[in-house]
């Protein structure tokens, strides 16, 4: 279990916090979604999460991150990180820059967690399958797509194995494919016992993935609540939150009649959202 | 009439790699034209317009501007006419300020004077970034510096924009923004082509899509062409689905509403 326990973080230099009086509880198995505009304080939450602020970056945190209940304050990077992965959402951000295949890229994290060489090679494939690159193997990660690369830092996330897992974003180059690979492989480690962080601008998504989801407005916590009813909630686009597409479609039409909502809702459970 | 960017038969292999990421694309542009391509990662989106602006040349065929072959035309004089903005902001900022990172392009365009400065504050303000010129561009979120280097491209004026995945990481605002800068472009008959996965945005923006797959394009047409019921399949080729207006407008028997203020057109005048 990973827990905030009335975080705020300020960037170092910064006059104000980035993230205020956060709490939030991320049990085993749990996808819990985070919303909210741009600069709303998604990624600093990833950040705090992670552990990488203020260990790595600097800055000053207010309040406790515990793992399992334990404070992890003087906790070095390292003893964090085997328990909490973090996926940047820019994968030129993630990639290692030293493996010179997308095989090596993805095993670069489980090697150097000591994992044994079988069980990396096993995990490696698993992860390459998982996200459908396997033909990508034997290809630099520095000479594929944008969209190619985020799905090789995923899966390397994938190989890890991780307790916990943070995603910021880990989407936003994908076409409808790769997303809908990501939404499996998050569905299936999170029923393996992983704990997944999933902040995303793509609602659609969390709304397949989540039991749960918060709100950020300001760098605090706004709205939390059950996926269907918080992604369903009418304040969520005066957050500048584009509501999933479903939710839209049904709101819109019951602007022309109930008739015509209530079609749209059946049109929408056929076609498959 | 003379197109004004022109692909014939381009054909790009990655020296590198051996990737034929391009196989064979003849694509035709007329001024003015409001252009999205889309299509799987990996499909040679990127490598295609790349082509436009010189970044990458063809291993074979021609890239035509005007219906002039660009082959020997510098990327600095292509940099006239095309301004590309591209997926990652930080492959494309390094001023210390915003209003420097802005003022870069159209400075080296030979701007100066009062018609810098417009060009500058007339970019800030389309991305709403008019309250940032002092600020460091690592000062801004990573949705900003996107917004960012969208305005040091826009600030050029060049005749043509192209804007590899605009969208991503951008909140239903920034959307709404993006939309805004590229219609209001439109509107003053310059060139925009936009490369994109959000099949809203693609509908709701853009007057011609263009789809891709392993290096082809494969379908070419409206948004209502595009993404009505008879082209799905080949959507589905290149890993894509139509906006869920369109699927569900299509499902109701309503026809083409690739977007959700066509559906509900067509719900309306189906209720009278």
């Amino acid at each position: 279990m990973l827990t905030l326990a009335s975080v705020s973080y300020r960037y170092a230099g910064a006059t104000r916090p980035s993230l205020r009086d956060v709490t939030l509880e991320l049990a085993d198995g749990e996808v819990l979604g985070v919303v909210g505009a741009s600069e709303a304080g998604k990624s600093t939450l990833c950040l705090v999460a992670s552990g990488l602020a203020p260990r790595t970056i600097g800055g000053t945190l207010v309040g406790r991150v515990l793992l399992d209940g334990e404070d992890t304050a003087g906790r070095p990077m390292h003893a964090v990180a085997t328990e909490v992965a973090i996926g940047f959402q820019n994968p030129g951000t993630q990639l290692s820059g030293v493996a010179t295949t997308v095989y090596e890229e993805v095993a670069f994290g489980p090697m150097n967690l000591g994992v044994p060489r079988p069980e990396v090679l096993r995990r490696t494939e698993t992860a390459l399958d998982a996200l459908a690159i396997g033909e990508l193997a034997s290809r630099d990660p520095d000479r594929l797509s944008g969209g190619q690369q985020q799905l090789v830092a995923i899966a390397g996330l994938l190989a890890l194995a991780p307790r916990h897992l943070v995603l910021d974003e880990p989407t936003a180059q994908l076409d409808p494919a790769g997303t809908r690979l990501v939404s499996v492989a998050i569905g299936r480690l999170a029923a393996a016992g992983t704990s997944i962080l999933l902040a995303e601008q793509k609602t659609d998504l969390l709304a397949a993935v989540c039991g749960r989801v918060v709100a950020l407005a300001d760098g605090g916590i706004v709205m939390e609540g059950a996926a269907g009813t918080l992604l369903a909630d009418p304040r969520l686009a005066e957050l500048g939150v584009a509501p999933p597409s479903a939710v839209r479609l049904e709101h819109a039409a019951r602007s022309v009649s109930a008739a015509a909502a209530a079609s749209v809702a059946r049109s929408i459970g056929a076609v498959g959202e | 009439m003379t197109d004004f960017l022109a692909l014939e038969d381009v054909v790009h292999v990655y020296r590198e790699t051996g990737v034929r990421a391009l196989d064979g694309v003849t694509l035709r542009i007329g001024a003015g034209e409001l252009v999205a391509i889309i299509g799987q990662n990996g499909s040679g989106k990127s490598t295609l317009v790349r082509h436009l602006d010189g970044l990458l040349r063809p291993t074979s065929g021609r890239v035509l501007l005007d219906g002039r072959d660009i082959g020997s035309m510098s990327v600095a004089r292509l940099a006239r006419v095309v301004g590309l903005v591209f997926q990652d902001p930080d492959r494309q900022i390094f001023a210390g300020s915003v209003r420097a990172e802005v003022e870069y392009g159209p400075r080296n365009l030979g701007m100066r004077g009062d018609r810098l400065r417009d060009a500058v504050a007339g970019a800030l303000d389309a991305v709403g970034l008019e309250g940032e010129a002092k600020s460091n561009p690592y000062d801004l979120g990573a949705s900003r510096r996107k917004l960012l280097a969208l305005a040091s491209i826009l600030a050029m004026q060049t005749p043509a924009l192209v804007l590899d995945e605009p969208t991503t990481g951008q909140d239903a605002r920034g959307v709404e923004r993006i939309r805004r800068v590229v219609q209001a472009a439109h509107a003053v008959g310059r060139t925009v082509i936009g490369i994109s996965h959000d099949m809203r945005f693609v509908a709701e923006t853009f007057e011609r899509v263009v789809v891709m797959r392993t290096g082809r394009i494969i379908a070419d047409g409206t948004p209502d062409e595009v993404y009505a019921a008879a082209g799905w399949e080949t959507l589905a080729s290149t890993f894509l689905e139509p906006p869920l207006a369109a699927r569900v407008g299509a499902h109701l028997g309503l026809g083409a509403t690739p977007t959700e203020e066509r559906l509900l057109g067509a719900l309306r005048n189906a209720a009278q």
